[in-house]
């Protein structure tokens, strides 16, 4: 899949959203770290799984988490969801799980070449700063541009069945999240420690 | 560095963080680099047990251990002082509304004969930071104090689900001395 000569100006838009409940529909016990706004929101609204984890704050650390979680549970995989801004954010990031390559690590990018949630507002990539070239340039050489759905499905099925890290961009649409996530944090937390069996007291 | 009476074990300070980790399954250390901390990164790096590395920047070293912590690991991350006033958005956002105990030891720069202006302008917001937050800090300044501190207060962490700090002080660690 790295060959593929598909980049951010040639592959398909797509929708975030639909995007993501294609991945939910996969799913069996694969920890989800959703990025800041949109990126959770989605997550949620694609419907709630106790491996997931709905980060509120802390722009940029969606992939730093999903990290942690695949060092501390190495049989299980990890995917953490992250918008074109939140990336560039905290773009060093790539160049941390490169030097640790954790084979079961899937991160996805959801690019609109826009900080959405603040008003639009154009992010570097709408200039042409290339998420996957950067990727690669950090180290992760399995790190694709998917051209559309079931170029996604397909990338996500190896990824999570083949060793990685991986990293795979798609193009998405202005449309903005569906719905809201439930913003508790504490619970947030309980429920996606006993999801991964981190935490198991009754309550 | 001793500042007083000796007690009957003499470790060095490092020792005692590494065994303090150890006796409380602390096994990941996530760092951004600093002069002082150098003997404490080396010997986690030489021992086997421990899980470490460093991270780019002190934000992502906190959602590192944050992640991990969630999964079942626990970590530290450690720091100098300039690296902690880059942490007040992520440490308010993740460890401290989330209730995810991410500890969290730096190294005190900018007093007792610091040389660096920015150094010790910065040192100010430290400790304002972490109480504005209510976070659990400790200062060491005393080598016969710091495995009481350090083990109890990692308990207390967990069991709480609190993160928590703790500053090194330059009475503790020699600090960085300017040559003049």
């Amino acid at each position: 899949m790295s060959t593929q000569p598909i980049g951010p100006g040639n592959a398909q838009v797509m929708n975030r959203f639909a995007l993501t409940k294609r991945m939910v529909a996969t799913l069996k016990d694969e920890a989800v770290i959703g990025g800041i706004g949109n990126t959770n929101f989605d997550l949620w609204s694609a419907g709630h799984r106790p491996e997931n984890f709905y980060m509120l704050g802390s722009m940029g650390l969606a992939i730093p988490i999903g990290l942690g979680v695949a060092l501390a549970q190495p049989k299980r995989r990890c995917i953490a969801l992250e918008g074109d801004g939140s990336l560039l954010m905290q773009v060093g990031c790539l160049a941390t799980v490169a030097m640790l390559k954790p084979k079961n690590l899937v991160i996805v990018v959801f690019d609109n070449q826009s900080y959405q949630i603040t008003g639009s507002q154009p992010t570097a990539t709408a200039s042409g700063a290339d998420l996957v070239t950067m990727a690669r340039g950090a180290g992760l050489a399995q790190s694709a541009w998917a051209s559309d759905e079931d170029m996604f499905d397909e990338m996500m099925a190896r990824a999570l069945k083949e060793d990685g890290p991986w990293l795979i961009a798609v193009r998405i649409d202005d449309k903005p999240g569906v719905g809201a996530t439930e913003r508790d944090p504490v619970i947030i937390t309980d429920r996606f420690m006993r999801g991964l069996g981190a935490k198991t007291s009754s309550i | 560095m001793a500042t007083s009476a000796e007690p009957a074990e003499s470790q060095a300070w490092h020792t005692i963080v590494c065994d303090t980790l150890k006796r409380n399954s602390v096994p990941l250390v996530v760092y951004v680099p600093d002069n002082v901390l150098k003997p404490l990164i080396k010997a986690v790096h030489e021992d086997s047990y421990f899980t470490t590395f460093a991270a780019t920047r002190e934000e992502e070293a906190v959602g590192i251990v944050a992640g991990a912590c969630m999964a079942g690991m626990r970590g530290i991350v450690l720091m100098q002082t300039s690296g902690f006033a880059t942490l007040a958005n992520v440490v308010a956002s993740l460890p401290v509304a989330f209730q995810i105990p991410v500890l969290m030891m730096i190294s005190e720069r900018g007093i007792f004969g610091e040389f660096n202006l920015g150094q010790a302008m910065v040192n100010r917001t430290m400790r304002p930071v972490l109480d504005s937050l209510a976070m659990v800090n400790h200062t060491i300044t005393r080598i016969d104090e710091f495995e009481f501190i350090l083990d109890r207060s990692i308990k207390q962490a967990f069991a709480t689900r609190a993160p928590a700090a703790f500053i090194l002080s330059p009475l503790l660690t020699g600090g960085k001395v300017f040559k003049a």
